[in-house]
């Protein structure tokens, strides 16, 4: 009976489904969960389509450079760092509306990385192929019958997101730091009457979230095409946006919505296969977002000085 | 601040931003100065130049209009590219498939329906806005995303055209928005714009409506004091958004392209974001911005044609405009760098 089961047709199409629901999750997970860092400390970002394009650009030129694709990650890492460095400087600095900041982040990124597409690899849609970097088998885990399948012969960038996920559930929910960029996220002006540096905190917020959606945007390009192509990221940073919101701003909670969304994403594939309109399934992750802050699924609540700006001094506490 | 300093100040930014938008294309390895003079030559030294950038700047009238109106109420609708499609295709609809009417009346109604359904899909947004208090800034944006999938199927199944295109059948002649000139893709869809920037100025500044909007925008708390139905206010700015917006997909498909295209709109309604900012959301400010933009964009296809640079070029020039609009602090920086260097020199 149980081999019957495993060795059908529709067992294995489950098994590809929840295996490509995992690599549709990663990206997503990635930048939602930079979506998480900036959101926290009251920035908000709707950059992400941005800085994962700009991290899928640079993760391909570094590795294109070096010929080794993790110094490509790091060329993604600091690319989105960098970005996100400018989004908090004209947010926080020049005062500027984060959203129409963001807006200005993702026109820029679109225009930057096709104009460098054509500047160094002379072709308007995409770039050379380069050293990417494939999925990895964990040693006896991925030997576990069906699990192991699933989970332990994923991409790198996998592991890592799981691995982000402890570490910054850990770091806002344990540590000091954390509890203090989500008390600025609430009320910077009591926070800052204690004598806490809020912008800094938010900068290095900012900054890191920028970090990682760049991480997600690196995955796209290097973990699954080991190439560039024009506007690849095409639309995942507002799924990644929606991740953030349905996740209510919860490291756990993104990498949750992540994983649905990244289902949906499977099905749609599946769809697309057997020729079916797959419009209304890509639907799914902005519907699902709409009935959330309808009120009509579940209750979330985004942090309260989200997108306010802060001067110090100001007396509204 | 005076009227010269106003403008001083723009002019000023946008030269930055030109600058900086440069500044990139140089460490890209090219040359500036030769792509902005390719870009400004070919948008206004010969006719067809200044046709092509008048065609460009068209659908960005209609949906910088639609977000100025919004932000003049105080809501941010950054889903005119949603409402853009739903109006284009409910012009493109009523154009193939009712039968063939007197011009001006079906003309009327096509423009009418793309109208009705862009801001009705803005209308979602008002409603979740006001009954639970959700962020109109990720609802459109959610909007978007699901208006352009919803116009995607129509386009590949219900409404599609016998051929290998996902695209609507052609509009009536009827239907169509005529062509200013020959030769060029202009239409009269640069009139309706023109138009409705006036009929806009009336609406925003000589009437109780608009008054009762630019309050709300400026102080919803002291609004509701006086008396006015803030919620009230936000449906209509966000309708009317809305409308302008399903307007400029409707002239795209009655006078450009004929039918509805699965994903024809290269983000117009993004850039009126853009064109609203820099037009400091009047009417009269949009339409300077819209020209702007459209003469930036003929330029930039100038340019894609004539040179290795490609048009997206003109998305880092937008973007810096943008930046360097709407941080209001950025130049104050820039004055204290100068006077604290000032004071270094005199040491």
């Amino acid at each position: 009976m149980l081999e019957q089961i495993l060795n059908s047709e529709a067992f294995f199409l489950t098994m590809a489904l929840l295996a490509s629901t995992l690599r549709m999750a990663t990206p997503l997970g990635l930048a939602a969960m930079g979506a998480v860092y900036s959101e926290r400390a009251g920035v908000v970002n709707l950059g992400l389509e941005g800085l994962m394009l700009v991290g899928a650009f640079f993760g391909v030129l570094g590795s294109y450079l070096t010929g080794n694709a993790w110094l490509g990650v790091l060329l993604a890492v600091i690319s989105g760092g960098v970005l996100a460095f400018l989004l908090a400087l004209v947010t926080l600095r020049y005062k500027a509306n984060h959203v129409v900041a963001g807006v200005a982040l993702n026109l820029l990124s679109l225009g930057l990385t096709s104009v460098l597409l054509v500047a160094i690899w002379g072709n308007r849609g995409k770039s050379a192929d380069v050293e990417g970097i494939y999925p990895v088998n964990i040693p006896f885990l991925s030997d576990i019958p069906v699990l192991g399948e699933i989970f332990f012969r994923q991409s790198p960038f996998f592991y890592l997101l799981i691995i982000l996920m402890v570490i910054s559930w850990f770091l806002f929910y344990r540590t000091k730091w954390g509890l203090r960029l989500r008390a600025i996220g609430e009320n910077p002006a009591a926070v800052d009457s204690l004598g806490i540096p809020v912008n800094t905190y938010k900068y290095i917020a900012v900054i890191a979230g920028g970090m990682l959606a760049a991480l997600g945007g690196a995955y796209l390009s290097l973990g699954e095409l080991s190439l560039f192509g024009r506007n690849m990221v095409s639309g995942r940073g507002y799924i990644a946006l929606a991740a953030n919101i349905l996740g209510n701003w919860n490291p756990v909670g993104v990498v949750l919505s992540s994983l649905l969304f990244g289902f949906a994403n499977a099905v749609e594939m599946n769809l697309q296969l057997y020729g079916w309109p797959t419009q209304f399934v890509q639907m799914i992750p902005y519907v699902v977002t709409i009935f959330v802050l309808g009120g009509l699924v579940r209750k979330v609540e985004a942090p309260k000085a989200l997108g306010e700006h802060f001067d110090r001094g100001d007396t509204h506490v | 601040m005076k009227l010269w300093q106003k403008v001083g100040s723009l002019v000023l930014r946008l030269f930055l931003a030109l600058f900086t938008a440069g500044l990139v294309l140089y460490f890209s390895g090219y040359s500036p100065l030769t792509a902005y003079k390719a870009m400004i030559w070919g948008a206004i030294s010969n006719w067809d130049g200044i046709a092509l950038s008048l065609v460009q700047a068209t659908p960005l009238i209609f949906t910088g209009l639609a977000v100025a109106f919004a932000n003049n109420c105080g809501v941010f609708n950054i889903g005119a590219e949603g409402q853009l499609y739903l109006g284009a295709m409910a012009a493109a609809v009523i154009g193939a498939f009712i039968p063939p009417l007197p011009h001006f009346f079906h003309l009327f109604l096509a423009l009418l329906g793309g109208a009705i359904f862009g801001g009705l899909w803005a209308s979602i947004a008002a409603w979740l806005k006001v009954k639970a208090e959700a962020n109109e800034v990720i609802i459109t944006i959610m909007l978007n995303s699901i208006g352009i999938l919803l116009c995607s199927y129509l386009a590949n199944y219900v409404f599609k055209a016998p051929g290998p295109v996902a695209q609507t059948p052609e509009v009536h002649a009827s239907a169509a928005l005529n062509r200013i000139g020959t030769g060029t893709q202009l239409s009269t869809a640069l009139l309706v714009g023109l138009g409705l920037i006036i009929i806009i100025w009336v609406v925003l500044y000589r009437t109780k409506l608009g008054y009762e909007v630019r309050i709300v925008g400026a102080n919803p708390r002291a609004a509701a004091t006086a008396g006015i139905n803030v919620a009230g206010m936000t449906f209509v700015a966000l309708f009317i958004s809305g409308a302008l917006a399903g307007l400029g997909g409707a002239g795209q498909v009655l006078g450009l392209h004929s039918r509805f295209i699965d994903g024809f709109s290269p983000g117009y309604g993004f850039d009126g974001i853009a064109v609203a900012i820099l037009g400091g959301n009047s009417p009269i400010g949009v339409l300077f911005a819209a020209l702007l933009f459209g003469l930036l964009r003929a330029g930039g296809m100038v340019l894609d044609r004539t040179t290795k640079i490609p048009v997206d070029f003109v998305l880092i020039i937008q973007a810096a405009i943008i930046l360097f609009i709407a941080a209001p602090n950025i130049l104050k920086f820039l004055k204290g760098g100068l006077k604290s260097a000032r004071t270094n020199t005199k040491q």
